[in-house]
């Protein structure tokens, strides 16, 4: 296994970046010039390194392994996979959008926004490279400390309760984890991922389950989720659900299922239970949300649902199209919250009461919200179709009722993102829109057209993940041996 | 006749340098003229300091083979050494810290009685520091209570040296009186120990234990009991923390930067080394005893430290806190257990720093106590030090923002290998509950406006105008965070530090 710093680049650019903004006195302009390429160069790095990338190969690849504490065999372990390659792919690219929409609506204090904006980069790519569970809980944490400040100081009015909730509740989380963590790491001599052998304790499953579902978050552990989604700047909002609500997805798939298959197989049912309920409950709540963001917040909920549904589902498809439904839910739902933030900027309000009409005279905000929002509630065809009707059929596989219950959540996937685009776009002018109201900028299309560019390339090659994600296009021989 | 032991005068070059640069300064505090006294009696602190690292250094290099020396009197090994290296560093950050803030700032309108102690000061902080410097490395129990006296003393006098400081006075005297409890436990205890086996060293102590069959002896247990307890005074863990707070409170902030890092070091390092090489026949109850201290300390400190407004106060309940992680490390009892002490030691004592020092930047600026309320907005006007406060709170968090990230998960899985699972479980309980004050000093720095800051305009000193400008506490800073911060990146060398040093207590 050949060693390579391409992953180990990928962290630690963004990262030094962030230092190097904090240190140097420059200039709004200059700050957000130098965030934004360096968001750029992290993508350009991401796509040379896609370009090498062997997907016919099953193992780690580019990888890079230093001693970190040597005595409990703790390593600074990383590579990837073909599914974190194309995770990373998302980070990288959505926060590269959100880095450019700070730019773009000039945030206050630059220097310190995108800093941390660089330094979050930094650190949900580590989440997805790490191959070490101290580097991976590392990583995990460290989001956490630029999310708090970015929510906390450019959030909204409630933002220090919402602050706090979030914060307390990943926590709580994420420290269960911690404790499953060493007690796995003490039994096993060794915290790698790669090498580490199966345990067969629930207890250390559910530890670290605790974490994920309340990082995806699944209902019921999503109490955070309204507030820190409601209260965030708009960019962040949608780094949180476009990137950050993967990361617990991705750590059921890289660390919960394949390192304890028995506790896995023994929980499935309750675990399929919870992520069905998050769907139809999420769902139903979106199509009950009084604004914009609500319903995005709360389709997100029911989106991780069906992600779960389709990870627990264990069969080849469900895995297949778990990690495309990621990419494609990621890149739909910062879609979705930047062109929010777009609609708030214009009319101060994202509640649908005081909304409507928007469409006339604003072909290109009409255009993209109406593409977005097909895409979202997968129309045959988009990329999100070809993501859950691989979870439906991984379901199916597994039982004929959780397909049912997960077509349901399709259903009302529609009714919600239609009563959305009808909200804002048509029905009578709401009274917060004014003819001053323009179309989006220049610069705001800059940023929402490659999202959905992408989105629509994905949809025409759906196969370019879910074909390109596990060695052999066979993710449960994969999965079973722990990504040898 | 009176015997003279040999005596290895290298064992003891820390604890000279510190005691000469001592003299050295209490001397220019009659010779050197008021003007220059403040430059003379810092550069001799920082010498005498630096002489000591060096000195320190030189000894962990020179000692791999741990022995006492002076006839059983004090260890001259790698735990020693490194022990030391940290108090004269933490003692060398304070007398920068102390250069712009002690003693007698707030009489800078008053030249002339301004620099009236200030090299007093210093030299009782040498002397505090050379004190310290023996005591980690004290090899019975005389020389660990004439130790223990000596930095206590000085100790006193420096939490009570700025007189115009409301409530200094009062702190030196809370820590004069239980801290005298606590002594005089350790000494009642050592009675008990000798009473009952016949010896003062360390090592006799164990065999005579062991020659004797005296592991259930009485005397022993109970004196082996007072002992813990006046260790845990120095240590300020629970349930002896009671003078912390106060203490903390109302020292002046740069001698409350130093005792809460240096003094916690001293004392739970020593701790470590007493417990197992005096009492290893003892080890089922002294391991329980710590683990019960470790998780009172978790409980109280970070209970208390929620409701707390004054910051140095919730500082010293977070520091109960600390120490509590500590002496999970500790109550191991193992090999991995000190390793993990001695890393987490490291940036343990940088961050205590560093946040006192902060806290004492901010303090001069308003020239009041410094309250949740009143940092509000000091996260951007000061954005070095609010950076770092930043980093230093998530650190101790127990986010990876610095060092005490790695040195919790050290002691945790220190913890589970002794078997202790519930250990683990605490802990992290703990740490999530010492989130909700850590993220409320930055919130108060960060996500409060400074609008919003109901100031009484700086009561003495600064009036309008930008903050004073205190190169060298930002220099004191800067270290603390680079070593606070850089621990966790050089987790390896490091351990490799610790696991030399605590090779030679087994």
């Amino acid at each position: 296994m050949a060693m390579s710093t391409v992953t180990s680049v990928l962290i630690w650019l963004p990262i030094g970046a962030a230092i190097l903004i904090w240190m140097l006195p420059l200039s709004r302009y200059a700050t957000g010039s130098l965030a934004l390429l360096v968001s750029l160069l992290e993508v350009g790095f991401w796509i040379e390194q896609a370009a090498r990338f062997d997907f016919s190969q099953s193992g780690l690849q580019f990888s890079d392994r230093a001693p970190w504490f040597g005595d409990l065999h703790v390593f600074y372990h990383v590579g990837e996979y073909g599914f974190s390659l194309w995770l990373v792919g998302l980070t990288t690219v959505v926060m590269a959008a959100c880095v450019g929409y700070g730019f773009w609506v000039g945030r206050d204090r630059p220097r310190a926004y995108f800093g941390l904006m660089l330094f979050l980069t930094g650190a949900t790519v580590g989440v997805f490279v790490a191959q070490d569970l101290l580097l991976f809980y590392a990583f995990f944490e460290a989001m956490l400390i630029p999310l708090y400040i970015l929510i906390g100081v450019w959030g909204g009015p409630g933002r220090l309760g919402a602050t706090l909730k979030f914060v307390i509740y990943t926590m709580t989380g994420s420290l269960l984890m911690l404790a499953a963590i060493v007690v796995y790491g003490v039994q096993a001599g060794t915290f790698d991922l790669v090498d580490g052998p199966t345990s067969a304790s629930r207890w250390l499953f559910l530890g670290f389950m605790l974490a994920f579902v309340i990082k995806s978050p699944l209902f019921p552990f999503h109490g955070w989720l309204p507030d820190a989604y409601g209260e965030s700047p708009p960019e962040v909002t949608a780094v949180l659900s476009g990137v950050i609500a993967k990361a617990g997805l991705y750590g059921m798939l890289r660390i919960a299922i394949p390192t304890f298959p028995e506790p896995a197989s023994y929980y499935r049912t309750a675990i399929l239970a919870l992520a069905s309920a998050s769907l139809v409950y999420g769902s139903l709540l979106a199509f009950r949300s009084p604004g914009f963001r609500g319903v995005v917040a709360y389709s997100s909920l029911a989106q991780s649902g069906l992600i779960a549904l389709g990870l627990f589902s264990g069969t080849n498809l469900g895995f297949d199209g778990a990690v495309l439904q990621m990419v494609a839910h990621g890149l739909v739902s910062a879609s979705l919250f930047l062109i929010a933030g777009a609609v708030e900027r214009r009319t101060t309000t994202g509640e649908f009461r005081l909304l409507g009409g928007m469409a006339r005279g604003r072909p290109a905000l009409a255009t993209l919200l109406m593409t977005v929002g097909v895409i979202s509630l997968a129309v045959p065809g988009s990329a999100a179709f070809a993501g859950e009707f691989l979870i439906l059929a991984g379901a199916y596989q597994r039982a004929w009722w959780w397909a049912v219950i997960g077509a349901t959540g399709i259903v009302l996937a529609a009714m919600y993102m239609l009563r959305l685009i009808s909200a804002v776009l048509h029905e009578a002018r709401g009274s917060t829109v004014s003819d001053e109201a323009l179309d989006l900028r220049p610069g705001e299309l800059a940023l929402v057209v490659p999202l959905v560019g992408v989105l629509l390339a994905l949809s025409v090659w759906p196969a370019a993940i879910s074909g390109h994600s596990f060695a052999g296009d066979n993710p449960t021989s994969v999965v079973q041996e722990q990504f040898k | 006749m009176i015997h003279t032991p040999p005596v290895d005068w290298f064992a003891l070059s820390t604890i000279l340098a510190l005691l000469g640069a001592s003299g050295i300064g209490l001397l220019g505090a009659v010779l050197v003229p008021r003007r220059a006294r403040r430059p003379f009696s810092a550069v001799v602190s920082g010498l005498g300091f630096t002489g000591g690292i060096v000195a320190a250094v030189w000894l962990y290099v020179d000692s791999p083979n741990g022995h006492t020396v002076v006839s059983g009197a004090f260890y001259r090994d790698r735990w020693t050494a490194l022990a030391q290296v940290t108090i004269c560093a933490v003692g060398l950050a304070t007398t920068f810290l102390s250069v712009e803030h002690l003693p007698g700032w707030r009489r800078e309108a008053d030249r002339e009685r301004r620099d009236d102690h200030v090299a007093e000061f210093f030299a009782v902080l040498l002397a505090c520091a050379a004190g310290m410097a023996f005591f980690v490395g004290a090899a019975n129990l005389m020389t660990l209570f004439l130790s223990l006296e000596w930095f206590s003393i000085a100790l006193y006098v420096l939490c009570a040296i700025d007189y115009d400081l409301e409530g200094s006075l009062e702190a030196g005297l809370k820590y004069l009186i239980v801290g005298s409890f606590g002594s005089a436990g350790l000494l009642f205890g050592s009675a008990l120990v000798y009473g009952a086996t016949g010896s003062i060293g360390f090592q006799e102590i164990a065999t005579q234990v062991g020659r004797q069959g005296l592991d259930r002896n009485l005397l022993l247990v109970l004196g082996l009991a007072l002992i813990i307890a006046g260790l845990g005074f120095k240590s300020s863990a629970a349930p002896f923390h009671m003078w912390t707070p106060d203490v903390y409170e109302g020292a002046p902030t740069p001698v409350t930067a130093f005792m809460s890092a240096a003094t916690k070091v001293a004392a739970l390092l020593l701790a470590m080394r007493l417990m197992l090489i005096a009492f290893p026949q003892e080890a089922n109850l002294w391991t329980w005893a710590f683990a019960g201290i470790a998780v009172a300390s978790l409980a109280i400190g970070n209970l208390a430290a929620l409701v707390q407004r004054n910051v140095k106060r919730l500082l010293a309940y977070s520091s109960i806190s600390q120490a509590g992680f500590m002496l999970i490390g500790l109550s191991a009892g193992t090999a991995l257990g000190a390793r993990a002490l001695m890393y987490y030691m490291v940036p343990y004592a940088a961050t205590a720093f560093g946040s006192f020092a902060i806290v004492a930047a901010r303090e001069r600026e308003l020239g009041e106590p410094v309250t949740l309320d009143n940092l509000a907005g000091f996260g951007w006007e000061r954005p070095f030090l609010g950076v770092a406060m930043w980093m230093f709170m998530l650190g101790f968090a127990g986010l990876p923002a610095s060092g005490v990230f790695v040195g919790k998960i050290y002691v945790l899985v220190a913890a589970y290998d002794h078997g202790w699972a519930w250990l683990v479980i605490v802990g992290v309980v703990a740490t999530l509950v010492s989130l909700y004050y850590y993220l409320g000093i930055v919130r108060a720095m960060y996500m409060r406006p400074s609008e919003e800051l109901p100031v009484t305009p700086g009561s003495v000193v600064v009036t309008g105008g930008s903050p004073p400008r205190e190169r060298l506490l930002h220099v004191a800073v800067g270290a603390a965070l680079a070593v606070s911060v850089g621990s966790l990146f050089a987790v390896q060398p490091l351990i490799d530090l610790a696991r030399h040093a605590a090779s030679s207590l087994f």
